[in-house]
Protein backbone atom coordinates (compact mmCIF):
# COMPACT_ATOMS: atom_id res chain seq x y z
CA UNK A 1 0.00 0.00 0.00
CA UNK A 2 1.32 3.25 -1.01
CA UNK A 3 0.48 6.23 1.09
CA UNK A 4 -0.10 10.01 0.44
CA UNK A 5 0.04 12.66 3.03
CA UNK A 6 -0.81 16.43 2.11
CA UNK A 7 1.13 17.88 5.28
CA UNK A 8 0.73 21.90 4.97
CA UNK A 9 2.02 24.22 7.38
CA UNK A 10 -0.51 26.91 9.38
CA UNK A 11 0.16 29.49 12.14
CA UNK A 12 -0.17 28.57 15.17
CA UNK A 13 -3.51 29.06 16.73
CA UNK A 14 -2.63 31.82 19.49
CA UNK A 15 -0.69 33.36 16.89
CA UNK A 16 -1.72 37.46 16.55
CA UNK A 17 -3.13 38.03 13.03
CA UNK A 18 -2.49 40.98 10.83
CA UNK A 19 -1.25 41.87 7.39
CA UNK A 20 1.05 43.75 5.73
CA UNK A 21 1.07 45.20 2.25
CA UNK A 22 -1.83 47.11 1.90
CA UNK A 23 -3.63 44.39 3.73
CA UNK A 24 -2.48 42.07 0.74
CA UNK A 25 -0.28 39.80 2.67
CA UNK A 26 -0.57 38.01 5.73
CA UNK A 27 2.11 39.37 8.32
CA UNK A 28 4.33 36.21 9.33
CA UNK A 29 6.69 38.40 11.47
CA UNK A 30 7.21 36.48 14.71
CA UNK A 31 4.77 33.74 14.08
CA UNK A 32 5.33 30.32 14.87
CA UNK A 33 4.46 27.41 12.14
CA UNK A 34 3.00 24.11 13.21
CA UNK A 35 1.80 21.06 11.17
CA UNK A 36 -1.91 21.96 10.40
CA UNK A 37 -3.62 20.04 13.53
CA UNK A 38 -6.46 17.82 11.29
CA UNK A 39 -3.09 16.94 8.88
CA UNK A 40 -1.14 16.24 11.58
CA UNK A 41 -3.02 14.49 14.30
CA UNK A 42 -5.98 12.99 12.29
CA UNK A 43 -4.36 12.33 8.27
CA UNK A 44 -0.54 11.25 9.02
CA UNK A 45 -1.52 9.13 12.47
CA UNK A 46 -3.84 7.38 10.44
CA UNK A 47 -1.78 6.58 7.77
CA UNK A 48 0.71 5.35 9.64
CA UNK A 49 -1.41 2.99 11.24
CA UNK A 50 -2.68 1.61 8.46
CA UNK A 51 0.88 0.97 7.30
CA UNK A 52 1.57 -0.85 10.29
CA UNK A 53 -1.65 -2.95 9.44
CA UNK A 54 -0.88 -3.20 5.61
CA UNK A 55 2.80 -2.97 5.04
CA UNK A 56 3.78 -0.59 2.41
CA UNK A 57 5.47 3.37 2.42
CA UNK A 58 3.93 6.60 4.15
CA UNK A 59 5.16 9.63 1.97
CA UNK A 60 4.09 13.03 2.98
CA UNK A 61 3.78 15.59 0.40
CA UNK A 62 4.04 19.57 0.98
CA UNK A 63 3.17 22.17 -2.02
CA UNK A 64 5.30 25.02 0.00
CA UNK A 65 8.54 26.96 0.11
CA UNK A 66 11.78 26.42 2.27
CA UNK A 67 9.82 27.68 5.15
CA UNK A 68 7.92 24.72 5.49
CA UNK A 69 10.81 22.40 5.83
CA UNK A 70 10.60 22.48 9.73
CA UNK A 71 7.18 21.03 9.90
CA UNK A 72 7.94 18.58 7.22
CA UNK A 73 10.29 17.46 9.10
CA UNK A 74 8.15 17.08 12.10
CA UNK A 75 5.99 14.68 9.93
CA UNK A 76 9.21 12.48 9.31
CA UNK A 77 9.46 12.19 12.93
CA UNK A 78 6.27 11.39 13.40
CA UNK A 79 6.82 8.34 11.59
CA UNK A 80 6.69 9.40 7.60
CA UNK A 81 9.05 7.46 5.63
CA UNK A 82 9.50 10.11 2.99
CA UNK A 83 8.67 13.79 2.01
CA UNK A 84 8.19 15.38 -1.45
CA UNK A 85 8.64 19.57 -0.86
CA UNK A 86 6.71 21.46 -4.27
CA UNK A 87 8.79 23.98 -4.40
CA UNK A 88 6.42 27.37 -5.04
CA UNK A 89 4.26 29.45 -2.66
CA UNK A 90 0.44 28.03 -2.90
CA UNK A 91 -1.48 30.86 -4.77
CA UNK A 92 -5.18 28.87 -4.16
CA UNK A 93 -6.81 25.63 -3.37
CA UNK A 94 -6.78 24.85 -7.36
CA UNK A 95 -2.88 25.69 -7.21
CA UNK A 96 -2.13 23.35 -4.73
CA UNK A 97 -4.43 20.80 -5.63
CA UNK A 98 -2.71 20.84 -9.44
CA UNK A 99 0.50 20.22 -8.39
CA UNK A 100 -0.04 18.05 -5.69
CA UNK A 101 -2.01 15.49 -8.16
CA UNK A 102 0.49 15.95 -10.80
CA UNK A 103 2.78 14.19 -8.38
CA UNK A 104 0.55 11.85 -7.34
CA UNK A 105 -0.41 10.83 -11.16
CA UNK A 106 3.28 9.93 -10.88
CA UNK A 107 3.49 8.14 -7.73
CA UNK A 108 0.62 5.18 -8.24
CA UNK A 109 -0.60 5.69 -4.62
CA UNK A 110 -3.81 3.50 -3.28
CA UNK A 111 -4.74 6.07 -0.60
CA UNK A 112 -4.60 10.10 -0.82
CA UNK A 113 -5.23 11.34 3.02
CA UNK A 114 -5.29 15.13 3.60
CA UNK A 115 -6.58 17.10 6.47
CA UNK A 116 -10.45 18.27 6.96
CA UNK A 117 -8.99 22.12 6.27
CA UNK A 118 -6.28 24.41 7.11
CA UNK A 119 -6.90 26.62 9.99
CA UNK A 120 -5.69 29.23 7.90
CA UNK A 121 -7.62 29.12 4.71
CA UNK A 122 -10.34 27.05 6.47
CA UNK A 123 -11.16 25.97 2.74
CA UNK A 124 -11.92 22.42 2.74
CA UNK A 125 -11.31 22.18 -0.98
CA UNK A 126 -8.08 20.81 -1.77
CA UNK A 127 -8.77 17.10 -0.75
CA UNK A 128 -11.79 17.27 -3.56
CA UNK A 129 -10.17 18.73 -6.27
CA UNK A 130 -7.20 16.20 -6.18
CA UNK A 131 -9.97 13.33 -6.21
CA UNK A 132 -11.46 15.15 -9.23
CA UNK A 133 -8.08 15.33 -10.81
CA UNK A 134 -7.04 12.00 -10.07
CA UNK A 135 -10.79 10.41 -10.99
CA UNK A 136 -10.75 8.79 -7.89
CA UNK A 137 -13.66 8.25 -5.11
CA UNK A 138 -13.45 11.37 -2.19
CA UNK A 139 -14.37 10.37 1.22
CA UNK A 140 -14.68 13.79 3.22
CA UNK A 141 -14.90 14.57 6.93
CA UNK A 142 -13.76 11.16 7.36
CA UNK A 143 -13.94 10.12 11.09
CA UNK A 144 -12.48 6.43 10.58
CA UNK A 145 -10.71 5.03 7.61
CA UNK A 146 -9.89 1.08 7.15
CA UNK A 147 -9.10 -0.84 4.19
CA UNK A 148 -9.61 -4.10 3.35
CA UNK A 149 -9.06 -6.23 -0.33
CA UNK A 150 -8.70 -3.33 -2.71
CA UNK A 151 -11.67 -1.16 -0.91
CA UNK A 152 -11.48 1.44 1.63
CA UNK A 153 -14.49 1.55 4.57
CA UNK A 154 -14.70 4.77 6.38
CA UNK A 155 -17.19 6.57 8.44
CA UNK A 156 -17.76 10.36 7.82
CA UNK A 157 -19.88 13.04 9.20
CA UNK A 158 -22.85 13.55 7.68
CA UNK A 159 -26.34 15.61 9.05
CA UNK A 160 -26.36 14.67 12.29
CA UNK A 161 -24.97 11.23 12.89
CA UNK A 162 -22.07 9.09 10.62
CA UNK A 163 -22.57 7.51 7.40
CA UNK A 164 -20.26 4.49 6.57
CA UNK A 165 -19.28 4.52 3.14
CA UNK A 166 -17.16 2.17 0.99
CA UNK A 167 -15.01 3.15 -1.92
CA UNK A 168 -12.39 2.01 -4.83
CA UNK A 169 -8.89 2.65 -4.43
CA UNK A 170 -7.30 4.69 -5.25
CA UNK A 171 -9.04 6.97 -2.59
CA UNK A 172 -8.59 10.43 -1.25
CA UNK A 173 -9.41 11.27 2.23
CA UNK A 174 -10.22 13.76 4.28
CA UNK A 175 -9.47 13.17 7.94
CA UNK A 176 -11.55 14.98 10.69
CA UNK A 177 -11.67 14.44 14.53
CA UNK A 178 -11.69 10.82 15.35
CA UNK A 179 -9.83 9.28 12.45
CA UNK A 180 -6.74 8.57 15.18
CA UNK A 181 -5.18 9.92 18.44
CA UNK A 182 -2.09 12.55 18.08
CA UNK A 183 1.64 11.02 18.27
CA UNK A 184 4.39 12.87 19.60
CA UNK A 185 7.29 12.24 17.95
CA UNK A 186 10.02 10.36 20.45
CA UNK A 187 13.85 11.18 20.23
CA UNK A 188 14.33 8.38 17.98
CA UNK A 189 12.28 9.40 15.67
CA UNK A 190 13.45 12.70 15.84
CA UNK A 191 17.08 11.55 15.32
CA UNK A 192 15.62 9.70 12.43
CA UNK A 193 13.54 12.59 10.73
CA UNK A 194 17.08 14.18 10.32
CA UNK A 195 18.42 11.99 7.66
CA UNK A 196 14.90 10.62 5.95
CA UNK A 197 14.83 12.27 2.02
CA UNK A 198 12.87 15.11 1.65
CA UNK A 199 12.96 16.06 -2.11
CA UNK A 200 12.25 18.91 -3.10
CA UNK A 201 10.85 19.35 -6.91
CA UNK A 202 10.07 22.01 -9.11
CA UNK A 203 6.41 23.14 -9.43
CA UNK A 204 5.10 21.40 -12.40
CA UNK A 205 1.47 21.48 -13.93
CA UNK A 206 -0.12 24.11 -11.45
CA UNK A 207 -3.01 26.67 -12.70
CA UNK A 208 -4.95 29.36 -9.92
CA UNK A 209 -7.97 30.62 -10.75
CA UNK A 210 -8.52 32.57 -7.67
CA UNK A 211 -6.54 36.03 -5.78
CA UNK A 212 -6.73 37.33 -2.23
CA UNK A 213 -7.74 41.16 -3.25
CA UNK A 214 -7.56 42.31 1.07
CA UNK A 215 -7.79 41.00 4.08
CA UNK A 216 -9.73 42.45 6.64
CA UNK A 217 -9.97 42.24 10.85
CA UNK A 218 -13.55 41.63 12.09
CA UNK A 219 -14.76 44.90 13.74
CA UNK A 220 -13.73 45.47 16.89
CA UNK A 221 -15.79 43.58 19.42
CA UNK A 222 -17.67 45.75 21.95
CA UNK A 223 -17.31 45.34 25.47
CA UNK A 224 -19.12 42.06 27.11
CA UNK A 225 -22.17 43.29 28.98
CA UNK A 226 -22.54 41.66 33.02
CA UNK A 227 -25.24 40.54 34.33
CA UNK A 228 -25.63 39.68 38.20
CA UNK A 229 -26.18 35.37 38.68
CA UNK A 230 -28.90 36.36 40.44
CA UNK A 231 -30.88 38.06 37.77
CA UNK A 232 -31.02 35.79 34.67
CA UNK A 233 -34.31 36.26 33.70
CA UNK A 234 -32.36 40.25 32.96
CA UNK A 235 -30.24 37.58 30.53
CA UNK A 236 -33.14 36.63 28.65
CA UNK A 237 -34.81 40.15 28.61
CA UNK A 238 -31.23 40.91 26.84
CA UNK A 239 -31.24 38.51 24.36
CA UNK A 240 -34.72 38.65 23.32
CA UNK A 241 -35.10 42.62 23.16
CA UNK A 242 -31.06 43.75 22.66
CA UNK A 243 -30.01 41.15 20.61
CA UNK A 244 -32.53 39.63 19.21
CA UNK A 245 -31.80 35.95 19.31
CA UNK A 246 -34.58 34.58 21.26
CA UNK B 1 -26.95 36.04 -14.82
CA UNK B 2 -27.64 32.08 -14.09
CA UNK B 3 -27.10 30.21 -11.34
CA UNK B 4 -27.29 26.88 -10.82
CA UNK B 5 -27.59 25.79 -6.77
CA UNK B 6 -27.00 22.43 -5.72
CA UNK B 7 -29.78 21.83 -3.34
CA UNK B 8 -29.31 18.93 -1.10
CA UNK B 9 -32.68 17.50 0.48
CA UNK B 10 -33.84 15.02 3.18
CA UNK B 11 -37.18 13.11 3.05
CA UNK B 12 -37.55 14.82 -0.54
CA UNK B 13 -37.74 18.68 0.87
CA UNK B 14 -34.26 20.94 0.74
CA UNK B 15 -32.10 21.09 3.84
CA UNK B 16 -31.79 24.76 5.16
CA UNK B 17 -28.02 24.79 3.90
CA UNK B 18 -29.57 24.19 0.63
CA UNK B 19 -32.49 26.78 0.81
CA UNK B 20 -29.78 29.43 1.92
CA UNK B 21 -27.99 28.40 -1.13
CA UNK B 22 -30.71 29.01 -3.69
CA UNK B 23 -31.52 32.51 -1.83
CA UNK B 24 -27.77 33.81 -1.53
CA UNK B 25 -27.51 32.73 -5.64
CA UNK B 26 -31.07 35.23 -6.29
CA UNK B 27 -29.38 38.02 -3.72
CA UNK B 28 -26.42 38.16 -5.95
CA UNK B 29 -28.75 39.08 -8.81
CA UNK B 30 -28.95 35.65 -10.58
CA UNK B 31 -31.29 33.52 -12.61
CA UNK B 32 -31.96 30.71 -9.85
CA UNK B 33 -31.95 26.82 -11.36
CA UNK B 34 -32.15 24.66 -8.90
CA UNK B 35 -30.68 21.15 -8.69
CA UNK B 36 -31.94 18.04 -6.96
CA UNK B 37 -30.77 14.75 -7.13
CA UNK B 38 -33.07 11.91 -5.26
CA UNK B 39 -36.08 11.74 -3.29
CA UNK B 40 -37.95 15.13 -4.15
CA UNK B 41 -41.80 16.11 -2.95
CA UNK B 42 -42.82 18.84 -5.15
CA UNK B 43 -40.46 21.67 -5.41
CA UNK B 44 -39.23 20.72 -2.34
CA UNK B 45 -39.61 24.43 -1.32
CA UNK B 46 -36.58 25.74 -3.73
CA UNK B 47 -39.46 27.96 -5.32
CA UNK B 48 -40.21 30.02 -2.11
CA UNK B 49 -35.98 30.50 -1.22
CA UNK B 50 -35.69 31.32 -4.88
CA UNK B 51 -35.56 29.29 -7.62
CA UNK B 52 -36.99 29.55 -11.39
CA UNK B 53 -36.88 26.16 -12.14
CA UNK B 54 -36.07 22.97 -10.33
CA UNK B 55 -33.94 20.22 -12.27
CA UNK B 56 -34.63 16.97 -10.87
CA UNK B 57 -32.39 13.94 -11.06
CA UNK B 58 -34.51 10.90 -9.60
CA UNK B 59 -31.63 8.60 -9.49
CA UNK B 60 -30.70 8.47 -6.11
CA UNK B 61 -26.91 8.81 -6.55
CA UNK B 62 -24.27 8.39 -4.23
CA UNK B 63 -20.43 8.98 -5.07
CA UNK B 64 -20.36 12.91 -5.00
CA UNK B 65 -17.69 11.98 -7.66
CA UNK B 66 -21.21 11.27 -10.16
CA UNK B 67 -23.10 13.91 -8.13
CA UNK B 68 -20.28 16.99 -9.63
CA UNK B 69 -20.47 15.32 -12.80
CA UNK B 70 -24.32 15.71 -13.30
CA UNK B 71 -23.66 19.40 -11.38
CA UNK B 72 -21.63 20.44 -13.95
CA UNK B 73 -23.65 19.41 -17.28
CA UNK B 74 -26.71 20.90 -15.61
CA UNK B 75 -24.48 24.26 -15.39
CA UNK B 76 -23.64 23.97 -18.81
CA UNK B 77 -27.35 23.20 -20.19
CA UNK B 78 -28.34 25.69 -18.35
CA UNK B 79 -25.73 28.26 -18.85
CA UNK B 80 -24.84 29.12 -15.95
CA UNK B 81 -21.91 31.03 -14.85
CA UNK B 82 -21.81 30.57 -10.79
CA UNK B 83 -22.68 27.07 -8.90
CA UNK B 84 -23.88 27.79 -5.53
CA UNK B 85 -23.44 24.81 -2.87
CA UNK B 86 -23.85 25.03 0.65
CA UNK B 87 -20.30 24.60 2.70
CA UNK B 88 -22.10 21.58 4.17
CA UNK B 89 -21.05 18.12 4.85
CA UNK B 90 -22.12 17.58 0.96
CA UNK B 91 -21.35 20.30 -0.85
CA UNK B 92 -17.84 20.32 1.08
CA UNK B 93 -17.39 17.07 -1.22
CA UNK B 94 -19.20 18.13 -4.38
CA UNK B 95 -18.31 21.71 -4.78
CA UNK B 96 -14.34 21.38 -5.21
CA UNK B 97 -14.87 18.36 -8.11
CA UNK B 98 -17.69 20.44 -9.96
CA UNK B 99 -15.25 23.51 -10.09
CA UNK B 100 -12.12 21.37 -11.71
CA UNK B 101 -14.55 20.07 -14.30
CA UNK B 102 -16.07 23.31 -15.45
CA UNK B 103 -12.48 25.10 -15.17
CA UNK B 104 -13.76 27.49 -12.74
CA UNK B 105 -12.20 29.01 -10.09
CA UNK B 106 -13.73 28.23 -6.31
CA UNK B 107 -14.28 30.64 -3.27
CA UNK B 108 -15.40 27.96 -0.17
CA UNK B 109 -17.48 29.18 2.77
CA UNK B 110 -18.04 32.41 1.41
CA UNK B 111 -19.91 35.24 4.15
CA UNK B 112 -20.75 37.61 1.86
CA UNK B 113 -23.06 37.70 -1.94
CA UNK B 114 -21.22 38.12 -4.82
CA UNK B 115 -20.02 41.74 -6.15
CA UNK B 116 -18.18 40.85 -9.65
CA UNK B 117 -15.96 38.82 -9.17
CA UNK B 118 -15.26 39.35 -5.66
CA UNK B 119 -16.82 38.13 -2.91
CA UNK B 120 -15.68 37.54 1.36
CA UNK B 121 -14.64 34.54 3.11
CA UNK B 122 -13.60 34.27 6.76
CA UNK B 123 -9.92 32.85 7.79
CA UNK B 124 -7.75 32.16 10.25
CA UNK B 125 -10.97 30.33 12.39
CA UNK B 126 -13.06 33.56 12.36
CA UNK B 127 -9.95 36.09 12.96
CA UNK B 128 -10.17 37.88 9.33
CA UNK B 129 -11.59 37.84 6.45
CA UNK B 130 -10.54 37.66 3.10
CA UNK B 131 -11.97 39.62 0.06
CA UNK B 132 -11.62 37.01 -2.70
CA UNK B 133 -11.25 37.63 -6.60
CA UNK B 134 -12.08 35.10 -8.82
CA UNK B 135 -10.44 35.33 -11.87
CA UNK B 136 -12.31 32.96 -14.47
CA UNK B 137 -15.60 33.44 -16.00
CA UNK B 138 -17.23 30.79 -14.22
CA UNK B 139 -17.14 30.82 -10.80
CA UNK B 140 -18.14 28.22 -7.92
CA UNK B 141 -18.83 29.31 -4.14
CA UNK B 142 -20.28 27.62 -0.82
CA UNK B 143 -21.82 29.62 1.07
CA UNK B 144 -21.82 28.84 5.20
CA UNK B 145 -24.65 27.78 6.80
CA UNK B 146 -26.53 29.95 8.92
CA UNK B 147 -24.96 33.01 7.83
CA UNK B 148 -27.44 34.16 5.12
CA UNK B 149 -31.09 34.16 5.81
CA UNK B 150 -33.86 31.94 3.23
CA UNK B 151 -36.37 33.74 1.62
CA UNK B 152 -39.88 32.61 1.48
CA UNK B 153 -41.50 34.80 -0.47
CA UNK B 154 -41.21 33.17 -4.17
CA UNK B 155 -43.41 31.51 -5.91
CA UNK B 156 -43.85 27.69 -6.53
CA UNK B 157 -41.03 26.32 -9.52
CA UNK B 158 -41.50 24.38 -12.28
CA UNK B 159 -39.75 21.08 -11.72
CA UNK B 160 -38.14 19.39 -15.01
CA UNK B 161 -36.77 16.07 -15.04
CA UNK B 162 -33.11 16.07 -15.68
CA UNK B 163 -30.08 13.30 -17.19
CA UNK B 164 -26.35 13.22 -17.73
CA UNK B 165 -24.18 10.61 -17.65
CA UNK B 166 -22.97 10.03 -14.00
CA UNK B 167 -20.17 7.81 -14.76
CA UNK B 168 -18.99 4.69 -12.97
CA UNK B 169 -20.13 5.03 -8.91
CA UNK B 170 -16.43 4.42 -6.89
CA UNK B 171 -18.20 5.24 -3.64
CA UNK B 172 -21.22 3.62 -2.23
CA UNK B 173 -23.35 4.04 1.19
CA UNK B 174 -23.74 1.36 3.48
CA UNK B 175 -25.55 2.58 6.66
CA UNK B 176 -25.79 5.70 9.02
CA UNK B 177 -25.80 6.21 12.98
CA UNK B 178 -27.65 8.75 14.35
CA UNK B 179 -25.49 10.79 16.93
CA UNK B 180 -28.47 12.04 18.75
CA UNK B 181 -31.35 10.01 19.60
CA UNK B 182 -33.67 12.83 20.39
CA UNK B 183 -33.26 14.21 17.10
CA UNK B 184 -32.36 17.91 18.23
CA UNK B 185 -30.75 19.81 15.70
CA UNK B 186 -27.12 18.80 14.05
CA UNK B 187 -24.39 20.96 15.25
CA UNK B 188 -22.79 22.55 12.30
CA UNK B 189 -27.01 23.84 11.58
CA UNK B 190 -27.79 24.79 14.59
CA UNK B 191 -29.02 28.00 15.69
CA UNK B 192 -28.99 28.08 19.34
CA UNK B 193 -25.93 26.06 21.56
CA UNK B 194 -25.77 25.46 24.77
CA UNK B 195 -22.13 24.39 25.84
CA UNK B 196 -20.36 23.25 28.80
CA UNK B 197 -16.72 22.82 29.84
CA UNK B 198 -14.78 21.36 32.26
CA UNK B 199 -16.01 23.62 35.02
CA UNK B 200 -19.01 21.42 35.11
CA UNK B 201 -16.66 18.62 36.88
CA UNK B 202 -18.03 15.36 35.76
CA UNK B 203 -20.70 13.57 32.89
CA UNK B 204 -22.62 13.64 35.97
CA UNK B 205 -23.78 16.92 36.06
CA UNK B 206 -24.89 17.46 32.32
CA UNK B 207 -28.30 17.22 33.38
CA UNK B 208 -28.74 20.87 33.75
CA UNK B 209 -26.91 21.46 30.45
CA UNK B 210 -29.31 19.52 28.91
CA UNK B 211 -32.24 21.21 30.46
CA UNK B 212 -31.39 24.85 29.47
CA UNK B 213 -30.79 23.29 26.06
CA UNK B 214 -33.93 21.82 25.80
CA UNK B 215 -35.96 25.08 27.30
CA UNK B 216 -34.38 26.69 24.67
CA UNK B 217 -34.76 24.06 21.93
CA UNK B 218 -30.55 24.42 21.36
CA UNK B 219 -28.03 22.07 21.17
CA UNK B 220 -25.81 20.83 23.50
CA UNK B 221 -21.81 21.30 22.77
CA UNK B 222 -18.32 20.89 24.59
CA UNK B 223 -14.99 21.65 25.29
CA UNK B 224 -12.43 19.35 24.11
CA UNK B 225 -11.43 18.20 27.45
CA UNK B 226 -14.70 17.11 28.06
CA UNK B 227 -14.64 15.06 24.73
CA UNK B 228 -11.29 13.50 25.45
CA UNK B 229 -11.97 12.38 28.92
CA UNK B 230 -15.08 10.42 27.80
CA UNK B 231 -17.87 12.70 29.25
CA UNK B 232 -19.50 13.78 26.10
CA UNK B 233 -19.42 12.26 23.11
CA UNK B 234 -16.75 13.10 20.28
CA UNK B 235 -19.41 14.53 17.97
CA UNK B 236 -20.05 17.24 20.13
CA UNK B 237 -16.80 18.63 20.64
CA UNK B 238 -16.49 22.55 19.07
CA UNK B 239 -13.11 24.26 18.58
CA UNK B 240 -10.11 24.47 16.30
CA UNK B 241 -9.65 20.80 16.04
CA UNK B 242 -13.64 19.96 16.49
CA UNK B 243 -16.22 21.36 14.66
CA UNK B 244 -17.09 24.72 14.09
CA UNK B 245 -20.65 26.25 14.27
CA UNK B 246 -22.26 29.57 14.02
CA UNK B 247 -25.37 29.62 15.89
CA UNK B 248 -27.35 32.99 16.62
CA UNK B 249 -26.85 32.28 19.77
CA UNK B 250 -24.02 30.15 21.82
CA UNK B 251 -24.35 29.91 25.41
CA UNK B 252 -20.74 28.76 27.09
CA UNK B 253 -20.50 27.41 30.99
CA UNK B 254 -17.69 26.29 32.60
CA UNK B 255 -15.62 26.97 29.79
CA UNK B 256 -12.50 29.11 30.03
CA UNK B 257 -12.23 30.35 26.40
CA UNK B 258 -9.18 29.35 25.11
CA UNK B 259 -7.89 30.37 21.79
CA UNK B 260 -8.54 27.19 20.30
CA UNK B 261 -12.07 26.54 21.46
CA UNK B 262 -12.80 30.13 20.31
CA UNK B 263 -11.97 29.26 17.15
CA UNK B 264 -14.59 26.78 16.36
CA UNK B 265 -17.43 29.23 18.03
CA UNK B 266 -16.73 32.80 17.63
CA UNK B 267 -18.20 33.41 14.43
CA UNK B 268 -21.50 32.67 16.23
CA UNK B 269 -23.41 35.88 16.68
CA UNK B 270 -24.22 36.71 20.68
CA UNK B 271 -21.93 34.83 22.53
CA UNK B 272 -22.84 34.35 26.56
CA UNK B 273 -20.08 33.06 28.99
CA UNK B 274 -21.03 32.09 32.07
CA UNK B 275 -17.63 31.22 34.73
CA UNK B 276 -17.06 31.86 38.25
CA UNK B 277 -13.69 33.37 37.30
CA UNK B 278 -14.14 36.93 36.46
CA UNK B 279 -10.81 36.75 34.83
CA UNK B 280 -11.51 33.89 32.38
CA UNK B 281 -10.59 34.84 28.46
CA UNK B 282 -14.12 33.75 27.51
CA UNK B 283 -15.72 37.02 28.75
CA UNK B 284 -13.33 38.99 26.12
CA UNK B 285 -14.74 37.10 23.38
CA UNK B 286 -18.18 37.51 24.84
CA UNK B 287 -21.25 39.78 24.61
CA UNK B 288 -22.86 39.02 27.08
CA UNK B 289 -21.09 37.57 30.91
CA UNK B 290 -22.26 35.98 34.03
CA UNK B 291 -19.86 35.81 36.70
CA UNK B 292 -21.08 32.57 38.82
CA UNK B 293 -21.33 29.06 39.35
CA UNK B 294 -23.22 27.28 36.45
CA UNK B 295 -24.51 24.48 39.16
CA UNK B 296 -26.75 27.76 40.09
CA UNK B 297 -27.06 29.95 37.43
CA UNK B 298 -27.87 27.15 34.71
CA UNK B 299 -31.13 25.97 36.24
CA UNK B 300 -32.17 29.99 37.19
CA UNK B 301 -31.40 30.39 33.40
CA UNK B 302 -33.79 27.37 32.15
CA UNK B 303 -36.54 28.50 34.61
CA UNK B 304 -36.28 32.11 32.69
CA UNK B 305 -36.39 30.83 29.69
CA UNK B 306 -39.06 28.61 30.43
CA UNK B 307 -41.17 31.86 30.91
CA UNK B 308 -40.24 32.44 27.13
CA UNK B 309 -42.70 29.75 26.07
C1 LIG C 1 -3.55 22.38 19.03
C2 LIG C 1 -4.66 22.45 20.04
C3 LIG C 1 -5.97 22.30 19.61
C4 LIG C 1 -7.03 22.40 20.52
N1 LIG C 1 -8.32 22.30 20.05
C5 LIG C 1 -9.34 22.52 20.91
C6 LIG C 1 -10.70 22.51 20.47
O1 LIG C 1 -10.96 22.23 19.28
N2 LIG C 1 -11.68 22.77 21.35
C7 LIG C 1 -11.43 23.04 22.67
O2 LIG C 1 -12.40 23.29 23.43
N3 LIG C 1 -10.18 23.03 23.12
C8 LIG C 1 -9.13 22.78 22.28
N4 LIG C 1 -7.86 22.76 22.79
C9 LIG C 1 -7.67 22.86 24.25
C10 LIG C 1 -7.76 24.28 24.79
O3 LIG C 1 -6.48 24.88 24.69
C11 LIG C 1 -8.21 24.29 26.26
O4 LIG C 1 -7.32 23.48 27.01
C12 LIG C 1 -9.63 23.78 26.48
O5 LIG C 1 -10.53 24.45 25.61
C13 LIG C 1 -10.03 24.00 27.91
O6 LIG C 1 -11.29 23.41 28.16
P1 LIG C 1 -12.24 23.97 29.31
O7 LIG C 1 -12.45 25.42 29.12
O8 LIG C 1 -13.44 23.08 29.34
O9 LIG C 1 -11.43 23.65 30.64
P2 LIG C 1 -10.57 24.63 31.58
O10 LIG C 1 -9.56 25.38 30.83
O11 LIG C 1 -10.14 23.76 32.71
O12 LIG C 1 -11.62 25.68 32.09
C14 LIG C 1 -12.67 25.40 32.99
C15 LIG C 1 -13.34 26.74 33.28
O13 LIG C 1 -14.47 26.51 34.11
C16 LIG C 1 -14.53 27.54 35.11
N5 LIG C 1 -15.31 26.97 36.23
C17 LIG C 1 -14.89 26.12 37.19
N6 LIG C 1 -15.91 25.79 38.00
C18 LIG C 1 -17.01 26.46 37.55
C19 LIG C 1 -18.37 26.54 37.97
N7 LIG C 1 -18.83 25.83 39.02
N8 LIG C 1 -19.19 27.33 37.27
C20 LIG C 1 -18.76 28.05 36.19
N9 LIG C 1 -17.49 28.01 35.77
C21 LIG C 1 -16.62 27.21 36.42
C22 LIG C 1 -13.09 27.86 35.42
O14 LIG C 1 -12.98 29.17 35.95
C23 LIG C 1 -12.45 27.73 34.04
O15 LIG C 1 -12.48 28.98 33.35
C24 LIG C 1 -6.78 22.64 21.90
C25 LIG C 1 -5.45 22.77 22.33
C26 LIG C 1 -4.40 22.67 21.43
C27 LIG C 1 -3.00 22.84 21.93
N1 LIG D 1 0.19 23.87 0.60
C1 LIG D 1 -0.25 22.63 0.84
N2 LIG D 1 0.57 21.56 0.73
C2 LIG D 1 0.15 20.30 0.97
N3 LIG D 1 -1.10 20.01 1.35
C3 LIG D 1 -1.98 21.03 1.48
C4 LIG D 1 -1.61 22.39 1.25
N4 LIG D 1 -2.69 23.17 1.47
C5 LIG D 1 -3.70 22.33 1.83
N5 LIG D 1 -3.27 21.04 1.85
C6 LIG D 1 -4.05 19.84 2.24
O1 LIG D 1 -5.41 20.02 1.93
C7 LIG D 1 -6.20 20.01 3.12
C8 LIG D 1 -7.35 20.97 2.98
O2 LIG D 1 -6.87 22.29 2.79
P1 LIG D 1 -7.82 23.54 2.48
O3 LIG D 1 -8.63 23.16 1.28
O4 LIG D 1 -6.88 24.67 2.24
O5 LIG D 1 -8.66 23.73 3.72
C9 LIG D 1 -5.22 20.31 4.23
O6 LIG D 1 -5.67 19.81 5.47
C10 LIG D 1 -3.96 19.63 3.75
O7 LIG D 1 -3.97 18.24 4.01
Amino acid sequence: MKFLVCISKAPDTTSRIAFTEGDTQFDANGVQFIVNPYDEWYALVRALELKEQHGGSVTTITVGEADCDPVIRKALAIGADDAVRIDANPQDALHTASLIAHHAKQGGYDVVLCGKETIDHNGSVVGGMVAEMLNAAYISLATSLDLDGGKAQAKREASGGLEAVEATLPVVVSAAKGMAEQRIPNMRGIMAARTKPLNVVPAEGGVQATAVAKFELPPAKGDCKMVSADAPEELVRLLREEAKVL
Amino acid sequence: MNCLAFVPTKNGQATKAGLEAVSYAQRCGATVTALVVGELNGDGGAGAAGASKVLHISDNLQDEGQIARVVAAAADAEGATLVVAPHDHIGRAVAPRVAVRMGAGMVPGVTGLLQGSEVKKNVFSGKAMAHVNIETDKKVVTTTPNAFGVASDGAAASVEAFSADAGEARLTVKGFEASSEDGSVPLPEAVRVVSAGRGLKGPEHWGIVEELAQAMQATTACSRPVSDMGWRPHHEHVGQTGITIRPDLYIAAGISGAIQHLAGVNQSKVIVAINTDPEAPFFKAADYGIVGDAFEVLPKLAAAMKTLG
